[in-house]
């Protein structure tokens, strides 16, 4: 992982916890429910079309903490109203209605959509009329060239080579280390990104790549690419799936009578893979589950159990708060210290604060002085392990008496 | 090879039901993909929450398929719909139905487990997944089965008569009003057949429903409208020329195929298309 800015200026890091503390420590301070005109805040999701499996557990995180900020004091006293619309998944729609937020809906602020391609459409409008937009899922961080679009997710400004070297640092900690590699990946943009980066980091530490596949978002048949992984038989296979394109490959592997030895996937369907008898001891990248340390940040356990109770009442069939839920919940508690630090609702001004101050999120401390105005780099490991996901690496984060399980 | 024919087999069942449709109806049934996704979508929730088992609820969900495709065509009929207006129609309610299985179902991705998911027969160095193979059988049965109604039976020589001309066909005393019912009712029961599979085999989410229709078009046209052995030769075509193209070329490249296939086939303009 990269490390912090070692000559991180104590002044900054204090102005920032003014900020935050007046977010999190908020709700120990009695304060008057707000009032006024409500604040409204604009975002779109992609409620409908492929991304709606993910980008329904934003939904309900977004609405958890307009819940949680409206118990608080608001923004600036007054209560938030998230005008929320539905993307389909779309860029070019994406587009036309952060467009629509702002002219015609007059939002006074805007939070960013889900997935690079819709907020790469958004970012241009919010670029139009100088809005703040922060976002928490757009994987290549160096297409974010907006000053003042702010990630709430820690990838870091080169994901492509800090992250494989966190997967290559787990598995040169194996027993018996890993020395060839088959890389597979889904054609979409923000997994292909990461698969070549992970081949160049692979090659470059020695670790040798015996096969490199890419595949077509949504391919309907893994047999052909199974008997292909099968036959490379190599000491770690890398995937960069998204969805159930895992569980798929796993299961076609299976019917090949063939189990990987060490197995990572970048962006799987976390529910199904951890229940699957195929996804045993399987690795993926994560940036933080519902254990210590992560538990014993502020906020986090109030916020686990309403997740659940919400995304139970939702009917959706995996309940446990994760790393895309934390996205949207970062992407508020940022805006959040931004508009209290900045005393203001002035993007000019937010866009300001946020540049020279950290935010405590649930992803711990953030900051957005860096390239892209990205910070440091807090992508993990998590593992299967008994139908579970346990963060495994780096070991800091690893709960007590959670380890890295080589196969 | 193997596995590619074996997935030719689901393009050929869903292209099945199309296709007569397409051929013998006049009628282009965008909802096709959606009603199979309904009944994968029933057969899940069947399995999972009621622990039906998978052939049980095809019992239970077929017929209900059928019911669906005869009232579908009842207001096919009362409002005139032709073969153009029908892509629209049908499309609108692909969409409908896309959006009512969301709400029920969520945008979730869904999986049905089963113990026969990863089942596979070791023949020689070859592995066969069973239930592939139990997907192509069955739909080579329908297909083979659909091909001799079709050719053998009195019901069948008369919609294909009234295929090629409705008046000449009605002069001889061919009803094909009532027989379009039947025919439209079959076309969706084989969805739903499809759709039982598609439980067992596939991941389901609401917006899968558009991820089969480029392929499977390509198949009908290719298989030739309202011939059902064709769409299932074709289906099987398709599929092991997608899978040859992952195997030996790139993963990537098997989208490519079926429609350079398509057009290959096209140009070429052999006879039997």
């Amino acid at each position: 992982m990269v490390e912090g800015m070692a000559a991180w200026r104590r002044r900054r890091v204090l102005a920032g916890m003014v900020g935050a503390g007046a977010a999190l420590a908020a709700p120990a301070i009695a304060r008057a429910a707000p009032s006024g005109a409500p604040v409204k805040v604009g975002g779109t999701l992609s409620l409908t079309g492929f991304l709606a499996q993910t980008a329904v557990i934003h939904k309900i995180a977004a609405e958890m903490m307009v819940e949680e900020i409206n118990g608080r004091n608001g923004f600036l006293g007054r209560p938030v109203a998230y005008v929320l619309l539905d993307d389909q998944s779309k860029p070019d729609v994406a587009r036309s209605l952060y467009e629509k937020l702002i002219t015609v809906d007059k939002v006074d602020l805007i939070q960013g959509p889900y997935a690079t391609a819709p907020i790469l459409a958004a970012m241009g409008v919010a670029q139009r009329y100088g809005k703040v937009m922060i976002q928490s899922s757009m994987g290549i961080p160096k297409l974010q060239t907006y000053d003042r679009a702010f990630p709430a997710t820690p990838f870091g400004p080169e994901p492509d080579k800090t992250y494989p070297n966190v997967i290559l640092d787990a598995m040169a900690a194996m027993p018996t280390p890993p020395k060839t590699m088959v890389i597979l990946t889904s054609k979409f943009p923000s997994a292909q990104f990461m698969a070549v980066g992970m081949r160049e980091q692979a090659e470059k530490r020695g670790v040798k790549v015996l096969l490199y596949l890419e595949y077509e978002s949504g391919n309907r048949d893994f047999g052909a690419i199974a008997a292909r992984v099968k036959e490379a038989n190599a000491d770690f296979l890398w995937v960069g799936s998204l969805g159930l394109e895992s569980n798929q490959l796993l299961e076609s592997l299976r019917k090949l009578d063939y189990t990987p030895k060490n197995h990572f996937h970048l962006y799987p369907a976390p529910g199904p893979l951890a229940l699957s008898p195929d996804g045993d001891k399987a690795l993926c990248s994560t940036f933080l589950e519902p254990d210590e340390p992560f538990m014993s940040r502020p906020g986090m356990k109030k916020l686990a159990a309403d997740y659940k109770e919400k995304a139970t009442k939702a009917n959706l069939p995996y309940t446990t708060i994760d790393a895309q839920a934390c996205g949207m919940i970062s992407e508020w508690q940022i805006l959040e210290a931004a508009v209290a630090g900045a005393n203001s609702l002035e993007d000019e001004k937010i866009a300001a604060w946020l540049k020279k101050n950290r935010v405590t999120t649930v992803y711990g401390s953030l900051r957005f002085d860096g390239p892209f105005n990205h910070g440091d780099a807090g992508q993990l490991i998590k593992q299967v392990q008994n139908k579970e996901w346990k963060v495994v690496w780096p070991k800091e984060f690893a709960a007590p008496g959670v380890k890295l399980i080589a196969s | 090879m193997i596995s590619g024919v074996l997935a030719g087999g689901m393009y050929g069942l869903l292209a099945l039901g199309l296709s007569l449709s397409w051929g013998l109806l006049k009628l282009v049934n965008l909802s096709h993909f959606a009603l199979a996704f309904l009944a994968a979508y029933l057969t899940y929730e069947l399995g999972t929450t009621y622990h039906v088992a998978p052939w049980w609820s095809a019992a239970m969900v077929v017929p209900a398929m059928f019911l669906i495709g005869v009232a579908q065509h009842w207001l096919f009929d009362r409002f005139k719909v032709n073969e153009l207006a029908s892509l629209l129609i049908t499309f609108s309610f692909a969409v409908i139905l896309e959006v009512a299985i969301q709400l029920y179902w969520t945008a979730d991705y869904r999986r049905f487990e089963t113990p026969y998911s990863t089942l596979s027969i070791k023949a020689g160095p070859f592995y066969i997944p069973v239930l592939e193979l139990v997907l192509c059988l069955v739909a080579g049965v329908l297909a083979w089965g659909t091909w001799l109604w079709l050719r053998k039976t009195y019901v069948g020589k008369a919609l294909r008569a009234a295929a090629e001309d409705a008046d000449i066909a009605a002069a001889y005393g061919v009803d094909y009003k009532k027989l379009a019912y039947l025919l439209s009712g079959m076309g969706a029961a084989y969805a739903g057949v499809a759709g039982t599979f598609i439980a067992l085999i596939a991941t389901l989410a609401p917006a899968q429903i558009w991820a089969w229709l480029g392929v499977v078009f390509a198949v009908v046209i290719i298989g030739r409208l309202g011939n059902p052995l064709g769409a299932l030769a074709a289906g099987m075509l398709i599929g092991a020329s997608e899978s040859l193209a992952m195997a030996v070329l790139s993963p990537a490249w098997a989208p490519v195929v079926s429609f350079s296939v398509l057009i290959a086939i096209l140009l070429w303009d052999p006879e039997w298309l």
